[in-house]
């Protein structure tokens, strides 16, 4: 058997096709996009080297507005983690104490982290449509058409418009992951507290929540790198606009590429992209840790 | 699981009124538009705009998923989407269970670094490929077609897959791999007639998590493909809706197609796609 085990050729049958596909679709094209990201290239004529010229425009140029998206990231970003990221909790607290209805729940609170958020962004399209939309038809119903407006395409509102439909999505999905962590807790320790006198808040406050930090700390990453990747719901409802308002690093990125030909300033917005996801993840779990001590 | 039996009795009476009202309220607000789309799939316009925004339909228009399957090329879309989702789902399984066999059971050198490698993987986001893969797909002129999008999709999934078989090899024993040996079986013998039928709990678990990234995948979808021949559901439904801006019924009709497979599925197994979430973001 263990001279199987070091079978140099079923080595390579195993893991040559997943090698293989992880170097040519990740590795390979992460080194393309940093190097991509020092040229002036539109895709089709010979690019030029340009140092670090994209991305001194990246963090100067007010036109090309990537300063602006970074903000509104880090404001989605704010958001899920001190918004979202509590009501979910809230859920998962209240549903693993084994209410009556516990799984249907919690199966309909994961539904719209399942549904396609290109179908959930549509729906909202014609949520907030002005002349038929659900909310505009309501205000108009409740004799209050001065509320009405164009919400997706009004600057002062397309942002929290765009922004409260990811808030909603993902509720059930940090609800689960949060649920499946306060189940993990042993139920001696929360016995014990019991017998210590402690009530349910003060359960909740001193044991589980913390018994559960790993997985806060897993959705606080996950909620910070998902706004700073976030693309659909923006892309469907907005896409960026109007006048750049809801405007995300990912929705940048694409009109780059695609509208203005520009695969070097595309690239480097990628590279700050995936730098900024590594950059928080370890940050966060920093912090997590150094209260662990 | 446990907490679950102890909490029940001592919580059960004291548990708030009001919780059930903001549940409620919550269940309500995660239904309704689901609700909404499924009925106004069925209307027509004059009742969608005005009559009958909210209530079911009186008039249960099919017709207007007749049109969205011809006139709005659903039926094309859906068919690309099962397609792509299907060989994504097919190759994920296979190269990960493969992968994380030579990672977790066959001895070599480097193997730690390797395992390290795909799993950085899990952090990389989709956006450090998409130009460069862009790039190579249009000099070998394959930007659309079905691989454009199965083979990126793969890859991405790759990580995942490895880190949720992983998981589940350990429930493998390695005696029974011994006793496959001493049989005479050799290596993938081993690997196909023991591993494989072994980890079948996690296969499905895989190719869950790696359906719903692969049949709601967006940003892949707009970019590596613009021929309406190749195109997915998810970008299907974007065009649909530029062209259909007006008539609402058909392009409800359309996003129910598009859910209703979902949906399908998770009714019948809940439990396993949400352990599978799990699985996919916690390692225990």
């Amino acid at each position: 058997m263990n001279k199987l085990r070091r079978n140099k050729l079923a080595l390579v049958f195993f893991i040559l096709p997943a090698a293989t596909m992880f170097i040519g679709i990740i590795i390979i094209p992460i080194f393309m996009s940093l190097t991509y990201s020092f040229q002036n290239w539109d895709g089709i004529t010979q690019s030029q080297f340009v140092g670090i010229n994209n991305y001194i425009e990246l963090f100067t140029s007010k036109s090309a507005g990537f300063m602006k998206t970074i903000g509104n990231a880090m404001l989605l970003a704010l958001l899920s983690t001190f918004i979202q990221l509590p009501i979910s909790l809230f859920f998962a607290l209240i549903l693993s104490k084994g209410i009556k209805g516990e799984r249907f729940f919690v199966t309909v609170f994961f539904v719209p982290v399942l549904i396609s958020t290109v179908v959930i962004g549509q729906l909202w399209l014609k949520v907030y449509n002005p002349e038929y939309g659900i909310i505009n038809t309501f205000l108009r119903a409740i004799n209050h058409p001065d509320l009405c407006k164009t919400w997706l395409g009004d600057q002062s509102t397309a942002l929290a418009a765009v922004f409260f439909p990811i808030l909603w999505q993902y509720v059930g999905y940090h609800m689960l992951l949060l649920y499946a962590g306060v189940k993990n807790v042993s139920t001696d320790i929360i016995e014990a507290a019991k017998i210590d006198g402690a009530n349910y808040w003060q359960t909740c406050t001193r044991i589980i929540i913390p018994m559960i930090k790993p997985v806060i700390k897993i959705c606080v990453i996950f909620a910070v790198t998902g706004s700073l990747k976030a693309f659909d719901m923006i892309y469907v409802l907005t896409n960026g606009g109007p006048a750049h308002a809801s405007e995300v690093p990912s929705t940048l990125m694409v009109s780059m590429i695609f509208r203005r030909n520009r695969f070097g300033f595309g690239s480097a917005i990628a590279v700050m992209i995936i730098f900024l996801c590594f950059f928080f993840a370890i940050i966060i779990k920093k912090c997590f840790k150094t209260e662990d001590d | 699981m446990n907490l679950d039996k102890t909490l029940k009795g001592t919580c059960k009476k004291k548990f708030p009124f009001i919780s059930y009202i903001i549940l409620g309220i919550w269940t309500i607000v995660d239904i309704f538009p689901i609700y909404w789309m499924i009925t106004f799939s069925l209307k027509d316009n004059a009742e969608i705009f005005g009559d009958n925004i909210i209530g079911l339909p009186k008039n249960w228009i099919f017709q207007n998923y007749v049109e969205a399957f011809n006139t709005g090329n659903m039926k094309l879309y859906f068919f690309n989407s099962i397609l792509v989702t299907f060989c994504t789902i097919l190759l994920t399984v296979i190269f990960s269970l493969m992968a994380c066999y030579a990672l977790t059971r066959l001895e070599w050198r480097g193997r730690k670094l390797i395992n390290n490698i795909f799993m950085l993987g899990l952090t990389v986001p989709i956006h450090a490929a998409i130009i460069p893969v862009f790039v190579i797909l249009r000099n070998l002129k394959m930007t659309n077609s079905y691989q454009a999008l199965i083979i990126p999709y793969t890859a991405f999934a790759l990580s995942m897959g490895i880190m949720i078989f992983s998981g589940f090899i350990g429930n493998v024993p390695k005696q029974l791999e011994e006793a496959a040996c001493i049989d005479g079986c050799g290596m993938f013998g081993i690997f196909f007639r023991v591993v494989l039928p072994l980890m079948r709990p996690a296969i499905s678990a895989v190719a869950i998590f790696t359906f719903l990234q692969a049949w709601n995948e967006l940003m892949f979808a707009v970019v590596f493909v613009s021929d309406s021949k190749y195109r997915t559901l998810t970008v299907g439904i974007q065009t649909m809706s530029g062209s259909y801006t007006t008539k609402w019924g058909p392009i409800g009709a359309a996003l129910v197609i598009a859910t209703l497979p979902t949906l399908f599925v998770y009714s019948f197994m809940s439990k396993k796609i949400q352990g599978s979430l799990i699985a996919g973001a916690i390692k225990e």
